[in-house]
């Protein structure tokens, strides 16, 4: 084959997302040169973007705060599963990172001249940030491009999709890409790399993320010799919106909503219902994400869920002027959508949302692969069995920034670029292979995919249906083969699929196989066969792929902890 | 209730040679026009190639085509229950079918 394109750098970041962007900013600032790369647009395509809702953080703004209550309620949420020193990093430097931001120009909401502070479920008082109307996630992202842009030594290149990370003699030395415009192979050479590629809920038919969340960074690690933990702890966010169906807006936009007016969570039959499962709202919202998704899902099993299979949520008790006031512009998007809030409810339904789970990391966002870090959703740990709300776009920024920082004074201590072509040949050779034929519709494997983890690895989950999502995605990676289908062209959506299949398989197996180990219920992780939150699985389960296979083992570090 | 849209997209990859193609695609009011393409692909064919991330957020600003000839995103133009003729971009370099280059030069691989 002819030689790849190859380009070399001190600290490679894979990813443009939140955690991506605050990676590159910060190893830049040590002095490192920077390659920031994306399978999709920079700065466009990860989940950051697309939130519309708020951050938590410790500011004491409006009402005293201190870091520390936040980690209180950030470890209460995580159901005793949380990574403390991950956890505590997450809630420390908040606050540094979102003033930071504040000084970049994202314009937090203000109020009097200070920032505006919202009470959001599990928080023991008003603390998450914001900009109006539903505008957190493209500000961040767009301060974030800003400031990327005006950052001397970052070099940036989308559509680029990594296949491997390169490792020689245990440390990970760069990457070998896909470059989506030509269909060429690519090596990029790196003295430290930088994992920002966010969650998984691409595996899900319905989520709230954008379609490059696939696990891609889960699967990369892993290879690498990487391990993840708590893979079995997948967010269903409760109140995604179901119907009618609305174009222009994230389907989790109603949470904000909930935050500023409150709304009434009702069955088909248009009652109350989430008193029933022990968690009395009263048109207050202060429900956790894990248990109202438990209460929809039980309430529509039982026979009176919504038209569509979901809850109605209602805003009928608020008074135009109130919904404007709140939500200015937005009212006029609804309008088009023929949604008049006034005078009827929206359908909802849960929603794959975020993951728990990633790639482990220490305190410094070292993963066990010396050269390799991991940023924002990428990491699993901080969050436990159930994230609080607010922390993702947190942990984007003081990840991303820690990540950076560490990859850079990693990078910085490396002489001679520790690269060698001939390490990358196997991936270059399956970037370049022509695996022949007309092969599955890949784009319909993915469908069959999102809909066995849907069904099977959902909210609610039992040993039965694990099983068949274990013998469905084995069934899957048979039929994807060991080569992609045809040969390299421009711009192959087919191709890119078999790559991003070859990575879903094998993290949807992760999925699956540690939530059918977990023979308890927890947090996002409810086994219908094994109702009762154990002591004895108050541990977390690590990922490792030994010899082609899937190995777990219970964290004995947890154990431990838990018999103090 | 299912209607029926009659999409005619261009396809190639060199916009001298291109060819329209005709799919007729189900769908329910309300609908996006990028639905109506990744159902093309999922059910009928793989090799189309288009461009999105959000999919219907309207934030990523990837799924940028030509709609009867006016420029729109795909994922908040509408499908409706007639023809509807879909090109690439014409003012950006071609990739294939519905993609173009619309990245900034400077976060583009060199």
């Amino acid at each position: 084959m002819a030689n790849p394109l190859h380009t070399s750098t001190d600290v490679l970041v894979i990813g443009a997302g939140g955690a991506g962007m605050y990676a590159a900013i910060d190893a830049a600032r040590q002095g490192a040169r920077v390659l920031l790369i994306d399978r999709s647009l920079i700065g466009r395509g990860g989940a950051t973007v697309m939130a519309q809702m708020t951050v938590a953080v410790a500011l004491g703004a409006q009402t005293p705060d201190h870091w520390s209550h936040h980690y209180a309620d950030t470890l209460a949420a995580g159901r005793g599963l949380c990574a403390e020193p991950l956890a505590r990093l997450l809630c420390e430097e908040g606050p540094d990172c979102i003033r930071e931001m504040d000084a970049w120009g994202i314009g937090w909401a203000r109020r009097d001249g200070r920032i505006v502070q919202a009470q959001a479920p599990g928080h023991d008082r008003p603390r998450c940030v914001y900009v109006d109307f539903l505008n957190t996630g493209p500000a961040v992202s767009k301060t974030l491009r800003t400031v990327v842009n005006r950052t001397a030594g970052i070099r940036k290149a989308g559509d680029l999709a990594v296949v491997d990370l390169i490792v020689a003699d245990g440390e990970v030395t760069g990457a070998a890409a896909l470059h989506l415009v030509t269909g060429a192979a690519v090596t990029i050479a790196a003295k430290a790399t930088v994992l920002a590629t966010g969650g998984l809920t691409r595996l899900y038919r319905r989520n709230s993320a954008s379609a490059n969340m696939g696990g891609d960074g889960y699967a990369l690690a892993l290879r690498a010799g990487a391990t993840l933990v708590d893979m079995e702890f997948v967010q269903f966010f409760p109140i995604g919106h179901l119907a009618p169906r609305l174009i222009g807006m994230d389907p989790i936009m109603w949470d904000p909503f909930r935050y500023k007016l409150g709304g009434r969570l009702l069955n088909g039959n248009k009652e109350e219902f989430t008193s029933r499962y022990g968690s009395d709202e009263s048109g207050k919202y202060v429900l956790t994400r894990d248990l109202a998704t438990y209460a929809i899902i039980k309430e529509v099993d039982a026979g009176r869920s919504s038209p569509h299979g979901g809850a109605y949520l209602s805003f009928e008790h608020c008074s135009a002027a109130a919904l404007r006031a709140a939500f200015g512009p937005v009212i006029d998007r609804l309008a088009k959508n023929d949604i008049d809030l006034t005078r009827m409810p929206v359908e909802v339904a849960p929603i794959a949302h975020y993951h728990m789970g990633g790639i482990t990391a220490d305190a410094r966002m070292a993963t066990n692969v010396p050269g390799l870090y991991a940023a924002g959703e990428a990491v699993g740990g901080a969050n436990g069995a159930n994230r609080l709300s607010g922390n993702a776009i947190t942990e984007a920024l003081v990840f991303g920034r820690r990540a950076g920082r560490s990859a850079a004074e990693w990078a910085a201590g490396i002489a001679a670029q520790p690269f060698r072509p001939e390490v990358a040949r196997a991936s270059l050779d399956l970037i370049a292979a022509d695996g022949g034929g007309a092969g599955p519709n890949t784009a319909e494997m993915i469908t069959k995919l999102q809909a066995t983890m849907a069904d099977e690895v959902g909210p609610l989950r039992d040993a039965a249906r694990l099983r068949r999502a274990l013998a469905r995605i084995e069934e899957l990676t048979v039929a994807l083969g060991e080569r992609p289908f045809g040969a390299p062209t421009a711009f192959d959506l087919r191709r890119l699929e078999w790559f991003d299949l070859r990575n879903m398989l094998l993290v949807a197996g992760a999925v699956a196989a540690t939530a059918l180990a977990r023979q308890e219920s927890r947090g996002a992780h409810q086994r219908e066969d094994f109702p009762e939150t154990e002591a004895s699985w108050r541990v977390n389960q690590i990922v490792h792929w030994r010899d082609s296979e899937l190995a777990l083992v219970r964290n004995p570090a947890a154990v431990e902890m838990a018999a103090q | 209730m299912t209607e029926h849209a009659q999409l005619k997209i261009w396809r190639g990859v060199d916009r001298a040679a291109g060819r329209w193609e005709r799919y007729e695609v189900p769908f329910e009011p309300g609908q996006s026009v990028l639905d109506g393409l990744r159902w093309i692909r999922a059910n009928r064919d793989p090799s189309l190639a288009i461009r999105f991330s959000c999919i219907n957020a309207n934030a990523c600003k990837e799924c940028m085509i030509e709609l009867d000839g006016k420029t729109v995103y795909a994922c908040t133009a509408r499908l409706e229950p007639r023809e509807m003729m879909l090109a690439p971009l014409a003012n950006k370099p071609l990739l294939r079918d519905l993609v173009t280059e619309i990245a900034p030069p400077a976060e583009r691989l060199s």
